[in-house]
Parts: structure tokens; C-alpha cells; sequence
């Protein structure tokens, strides 16, 4: 398992991300259903993507990724590791 | 349609058929648009992913031929995550269409290409129709069309729906294509990938399967994917499927180190990407006021005000403005009516009936229009302009909280507005399990029918406050009954994944024709039942029939201590919601309520309306969507609720 933590360059899933964060994802974790429904979102291992929003109390994120803005959950978001896009 | 169809039968039908387009893309792209700017309103189109949930046809005639034209739902990919996208599936699987027509949202090439690709491999003639190039415009995004063209082997034709540019170039394209046959060509993947999608393709063809409803490679693909649909076509025909099929996935997982439905899906992202890329350039993107509205639309703080503020305007607008109309009406109408026939009951046949019928013509008139017309138009304002999906995501933070998915508010909003599309667009939803609980919240919804009754009956007898305490008490009850359901049916949900699509500006002639396909529905289903219904109640009142069905309805109606007359009005509720305000006038004889009944009468009759039975229309909704038997339950448990909340109001104005 990959150490988690919010310090810049450090590989975490999606939902630690906060506001602005600039990142690429690393990895999709979970099964068949959320990995199919991620990728016909656009969302694939190696995108760049910015975290515009996030909720409250562990709402949904907003998510800017290839040009469109995505919201996911706060579940979704935990299968997504990524790390901080190189600038 | 059956694939063992012999050969001269398959031939005869399709000489038969009339030729048929289908408008297929990822959702939100404007299919719904650009159908309703060729065949005139008939699908309704927003400004949100999954607008539409089953396909709409009709037959144009554009360029001198007849075509029948089909609005798909939209899907990301041809593996579909919801009901809504198994439609098109299905749609693709069993019927076809002799022309598919791509539409691609201009300013997401890259991922729109991704079902692109898929489609190209479904070996039929394909159209490219690059729409919103304004969008892409606007974006900065300039694409080579010609280019796009020549890579993929197919015409590619740019539209902008909202303006109708292009359209007919697109179905010009489309002629040429079907004369031609021509299906473009799809592209490779890398080498080891290519090889074994070809061996799987001819070991299926080896296998010599009675003829596939699709093209051996885009079959071989699908297996590669785990595609449930397409395992299951040849489980179907075998029993079972081939071991090559898991052989296949090993080898892939083996050299990729990944599964192999992301080794596929992955190599498409990247080719995609590369297409994208070289068909198009990159410019200075010009932001618009609307693009920064997120941030405070959005915002954890301010985010939370606009929504109520928003919804606040909507509703209380609607209140006035229908009141504003109303009130005038029914003055003129109860004039008219007691200069034509006098005031007391009519003693022949009939001018009873007549009496009676007019009495259901004005009743629509001047109750149901003035509330109808002002709700309708401001919800497809807030369809068309793109603040629903952000109004579901503000949302989530809390309906997460009662175990409900943040996209269940579509649903719950439309429903606002009428039940029945409402429990159909619960098809967004991926799982059943959220689908039932979105369809019991969204029935439980007063729908512009209930809030007719609401405004017309308890905020006209009883003042706005009345009306908005009904509307909180329902929102109290809807989020109780969303969280007990939740805990009676635990199961952890993937949770919400949705496309925030930018803020377009509705334009106003759209807003019309929604408005109008909306309210047909009333002018044509609701106000002849209406006025037949009216008709009807005069004919039993003549020969005392209504007494019969007040009686057997007696035990409920005492429960509520409602005049016994009203039972009969509670019977037409059934058929529309507004039958049970217009029928309770009828029944009392005179258009404000507050003459015949108590203020507290009054508030526990629009209780029990707006909770009790739905409506015959929701209810055969229901049954298509979630089965026979969880209708009944649910029918059952409004039934339970709306009695007991009802009595809940007499037995609280006893203590007050």
C-alpha cells in the first residue's frame, strides 16, 4: 500500500485531494463496474486532472479532466490514486 | 428480432422497412436537439447527462426521401453502465438502423471519439456529426474536419443543433453512405493487442455461431471487456462460454499487467487521444461570465443559499403569478355559470350534465393553466440552462448522508413537475437498488398536478402559508422515508459520477415548445377527462349514485372528517390529481373551498391528496420500471402515510 499523506508530490487517492490540487492519476483500484465506469468518463491511468470543488463533510468532488468537469463521490474518488502532475 | 431469420425473409423486411437513422452518442451531446430541429418538439432535450431514457421516433421527410429518425439515450460506450444506455444496446443488438449518425459534443473530441471507435467496429455505415462547434469555438478548440475524415474513413459533417447549421449536409452524408455502404475503417491497436483480438475473432469464427447480431471484431472486443450483454449472447446460443474467451483475457493480463477490460479500454483512451490531437488545434480558450458562475454556484457556503434561493423564487413565482391569474378567472367563470343556469341544482337531465361539463371546462381553465403554465416554463428554465446536475451535486453531500446517490434529485425534481417522467428517468441510476429508492422519493414528490391542489385549493382558502407548510411537510416526510428505506435496504452504492455539463443559455423559443409539449399533455389527456369526469359526477348526482360510492367510502372520509361527499371526488384523484380539487369544487358547489369547509378540513384534505395513491399514469410508470410487486408496496405505503399524516392534522389541530 502507498503511503498516504497531503504533502505535495506525494501519491494519495483522489478524495485527500483538496481544492486546486493539480495531479495525475496513478492508478484505478476497484472492480469491473467502477473501473468501466471511470474510464467511459474519460478518467484512465496517467490522465492529468484538477480538483475544482470539494463539498462538505465529505461531499462530491468536481473534478476538471480532458476539458469537461466531473462530479464523483467521495467513494468513487477513494479507488483513484494519484500524485502531484509534475509542472 | 430473431437471428435464425432465414435470408429471403430478412431481405423482405428490410425492403419493407422504411430507412431508418439513428442519432447515437455520449449523453448530453444534443441528439435530443438536433432530432426536435428535424422532426419538430417531440423528445425532449436539457442541458443535462440522461436527459433522455428511452428513444424517441419519428418519420421526417428531408432531401425528397421518408426516413424514419431515432433519438437514442445517450452512452459513453457501447458497454452501458445504466438502463438508460441499455436501450440504445438493445436498440443497436435487435433492430439496427441502416445509417448511424455519431453525434459528438465538437469540445470533447477526444472522449467522444472513445464510442466513436466503438462504433466504427460495428461495422455499419456511420456519419460523423460534429455539434456544438460553437462550443469547441469558443474553446479554443479548432478541428480539422477533413482530416478527422480521412483518418477514420467516414464524413464528418459540423452542426450547431441549437441553430440548425448543417443539418441538412448531415442527412446528404447520410444518403451517400447507405447508397455506398460504406463503414469507415477502425482503427489498430498496438500489435500484440491486434493479434489477439484476431485470434479470438476467428476461433468465434471457427465456432460458426448461427450469424452474430454484431461484427466478429467488435464481439471478440466486448469478450475481451467482460461485457455481461455479449457474454450472455453466447451463453445464449452455447451454454456456455468459450475457453478461448478466458485464455484471451490471461494472455492480455499477462503481457499488460493490467485486467483486460482496462488493457482495452486503455489502448482506445490513447488512440482517442492521438486522433484528437492530430485533428485539431489548441487556441486561447475565451472565458465567458457563465464559466466562473461555479465558483460561487458551487461554493460550500454561498453554493447552499442559491439552490434555496433559487428553488424559493421558482416556487413562490409560480404561487403568485398562478394566484395573480387565477383569481379573476374563477370570478368571471361563477358568473358565467350562474347567468347561464341560475344558482341551485339543475332539475333536467340535461342541463345538468351541460352544467356540470362547463363546470370541468372552466375548472381547467382557470384553476389548472394559471399554476401549470408559469411551473412548466420555469422548470425547463432550470433544465436547459444546466442547474440541475449542479443542484444534484450541492445535494449529494446531504442525501449521502440519508443513504440516498446525489443524482437521485434529477429524478426528484422532475418530478416536481410530473411523476411519470420522473420514475422513467430514474434509468440514470446505475443500480436497482438506488433506482427503487429514487422511484419511491420521486412518487412521493408533489407533482404540478398535486401543487395545483396545493396552491389553487389550501393556498387560495388558506394563505401562502398553508401552501409552503405542505411543501416543507412533504420534504420532510420525502427525506424520512428516503432514509428509512436506506436503512431497511443497506448496500453500499459506487455513488455519484456525473458530468457537470457548462451553463448554456435556454433559449426562449425551446423553453416555449417544452412548455407547450408539456402542457399538451394536460389539454389533451387530462382536461377531457376532466370535463367528461364532470360530466359524469353530474349524471350520478342526478340519479343519486354518488351517495353509493360516498357510502362505501364513508370510513375513510369520517377517519378524516371530511363531508361525506367528498368520497367520490377521492375515486377521480386516481385518474389525474387535479380531478380531486376540481371535482371537490363541483361536488360542493361553489369554487372556494372555505364556504363548505373547515380551515383544518381543508389542510387534512390536501394532505391526504397529495400523499395518497398515485396516479394511474405513475403508477403503470412503476410497473414497467420496478415490477408489479414493489408497486403495490409502494401504493400501499402512500396509502398508509397519507392517512396518517391526514388524521395527523386533525389530531393536532385538537391540541392547538
Amino acid at each position: 500500500m502507498n503511503s498516504v499523506g497531503s504533502a505535495a508530490g506525494s501519491v494519495r487517492p483522489l478524495d485527500l485531494c483538496r481544492r486546486g490540487d493539480q495531479v495525475r492519476v496513478l492508478k484505478i483500484g476497484g472492480g469491473w463496474g467502477i473501473r468501466q465506469r471511470l474510464n467511459q468518463m474519460g478518467i484512465h491511468e496517467g490522465d492529468p486532472l484538477v480538483v475544482r470543488c470539494s463539498a462538505l463533510l465529505g461531499g462530491p468532488r468536481l473534478i476538471e479532466i480532458h476539458g469537461t468537469d466531473v462530479a464523483l463521490s467521495r467513494c468513487m474518488a477513494r479507488h483513484i490514486l494519484v500524485e502531484t502532475a509534475p509542472k | 428480432m430473431s437471428v435464425h431469420t432465414d435470408h429471403m425473409a430478412e431481405t423482405e423486411r428490410t425492403r419493407k422497412r422504411p430507412f431508418t437513422v439513428a442519432f447515437i452518442g455520449q449523453p448530453n451531446c444534443g441528439k435530443s436537439t438536433l432530432f426536435n430541429e428535424v422532426a419538430g418538439y417531440r423528445s425532449v432535450s436539457s442541458n443535462f447527462p440522461g436527459a433522455t431514457v428511452s428513444y424517441t421516433e419519428g418519420q421526417v421527410r428531408i432531401l425528397g426521401r421518408t426516413i424514419q429518425l431515432v433519438d437514442l439515450p445517450g452512452i459513453y460506450s457501447l458497454t452501458p453502465m445504466d438502463p438508460a444506455g441499455r436501450e440504445t444496446q438493445r436498440f443497436l443488438l435487435d433492430r439496427g438502423a441502416d445509417v448511424l449518425v455519431n453525434v459528438m459534443d465538437a469540445s470533447v473530441l477526444s472522449r467522444s471519439l472513445e464510442l466513436t471507435l466503438q462504433l466504427l467496429e460495428l461495422d455499419i455505415p456511420v456519419v460523423l456529426c460534429l455539434n456544438m462547434m460553437d462550443e469547441a469555438v469558443r474553446k479554443g478548440i479548432r478541428i480539422d474536419s477533413g482530416a478527422l475524415s480521412r483518418l477514420l474513413g467516414v464524413p464528418v459533417v459540423e452542426t450547431v443543433a441549437t441553430r440548425g447549421k448543417g443539418i441538412r449536409a448531415l442527412f446528404g452524408e447520410a444518403l451517400k453512405v447507405r447508397k455506398r455502404q460504406s463503414t469507415g475503417r477502425p482503427l489498430s491497436r498496438s500489435l500484440d493487442v491486434e493479434r489477439v483480438i484476431a485470434d479470438l475473432e476467428s476461433d468465434l469464427r471457427e465456432r460458426k455461431f448461427s450469424p452474430l447480431p454484431v461484427s466478429d471484431r467488435l464481439m471478440a472486443v466486448k469478450l475481451l471487456e467482460g461485457d455481461p450483454d455479449f457474454e450472455g449472447i453466447l451463453v445464449g446460443r452455447t451454454g456456455s462460454l468459450p475457453p478461448s474467451v478466458v485464455k484471451s483475457r490471461k494472455r492480455l493480463e499477462r503481457s499488460h499487467g493490467k485486467p483486460a477490460d482496462a488493457v482495452i479500454s486503455s489502448e482506445r483512451h490513447a488512440i482517442a487521444m492521438q486522433t484528437a490531437e492530430s485533428c485539431s488545434r489548441m487556441g486561447k480558450p475565451s472565458v465567458r461570465w457563465q464559466d466562473r458562475l461555479d465558483d460561487v454556484l458551487l461554493h460550500n457556503a454561498w453554493g447552499y443559499l442559491f439552490l434555496a434561493l433559487i428553488l424559493g423564487v421558482f416556487f413562490i413565482s409560480v404561487l403568485r403569478f398562478g394566484t395573480w391569474l387565477e383569481k379573476p378567472m374563477t370570478t368571471a367563470l361563477e358568473n358565467r355559470v350562474t347567468a347561464w343556469f341560475g344558482t341551485g341544482t339543475p332539475d333536467s337531465l340535461t342541463s345538468a350534465l351541460f352544467k356540470s361539463a362547463v363546470y370541468g371546462f372552466g375548472g381547467g381553465l382557470t384553476v389548472v393553466i394559471p399554476f401549470l403554465v408559469p411551473f412548466l416554463f420555469g422548470l425547463s428554465f432550470l433544465e436547459d440552462s444546466g442547474y440541475l446536475p449542479r443542484a444534484a451535486f450541492l445535494a449529494d453531500t446531504f442525501m449521502h448522508r440519508i443513504g440516498l446517490h446525489g443524482t437521485t434529485l434529477i429524478p426528484v425534481l422532475l418530478g416536481y413537475g410530473c411523476n411519470v417522467p420522473a420514475v422513467m428517468a430514474t434509468r440514470i441510476l446505475g443500480s436497482p437498488r438506488d433506482r427503487f429508492l429514487a422511484t419511491v422519493v420521486a412518487v412521493l414528490v408533489p407533482c404540478s398536478a398535486r401543487m395545483t391542489v396545493i396552491f389553487g385549493l389550501a393556498g387560495a382558502a388558506l394563505g401562502s402559508f398553508a401552501a409552503v407548510s405542505v411543501y416543507l411537510l412533504n420534504l420532510l416526510v420525502v427525506t424520512t422515508s428516503g432514509w428509512a428505506l436506506s436503512r431497511l435496504l443497506p448496500e453500499p452504492t459506487p455513488g455519484m459520477l456525473m458530468e457537470i455539463p457548462p451553463f448554456r443559455r435556454p433559449r426562449l423559443e425551446i423553453l416555449l415548445k417544452k412548455t407547450w409539449f408539456r402542457l399538451k399533455d394536460f389539454i389533451v389527456i387530462a382536461w377531457p377527462l376532466l370535463i367528461a369526469g364532470s360530466a359524469v359526477l353530474g349524471l350520478m348526482d342526478h340519479y343519486g349514485w354518488t351517495g353509493t360510492v360516498n357510502r362505501v367510502l364513508r370510513p375513510l372520509t369520517a377517519l378524516l372528517d371530511l363531508p361525506a361527499a367528498l368520497g367520490v371526488v377521492l375515486v377521480y384523484g386516481l385518474l389525474r390529481k387535479e380531478l380531486t380539487m376540481l371535482m371537490l369544487f363541483q361536488v360542493l358547489g361553489t369554487q372556494n373551498a372555505s364556504d363548505a369547509m373547515t380551515a383544518v378540513q381543508i389542510l387534512s384534505f390536501t394532505v391526504f391528496v397529495v400523499f395518497y395513491l398515485p396516479c394511474l399514469g405513475t403508477i403503470g410508470a412503476m410497473i414497467r420500471e420496478i415490477g408489479f410487486r414493489r408497486t403495490f408496496w409502494v401504493s400501499l405505503f402512500c396509502l398508509v402515510l397519507s392517512v396518517c399524516l391526514a388524521a395527523g392534522v386533525r389530531l393536532i389541530s385538537f391540541l392547538v
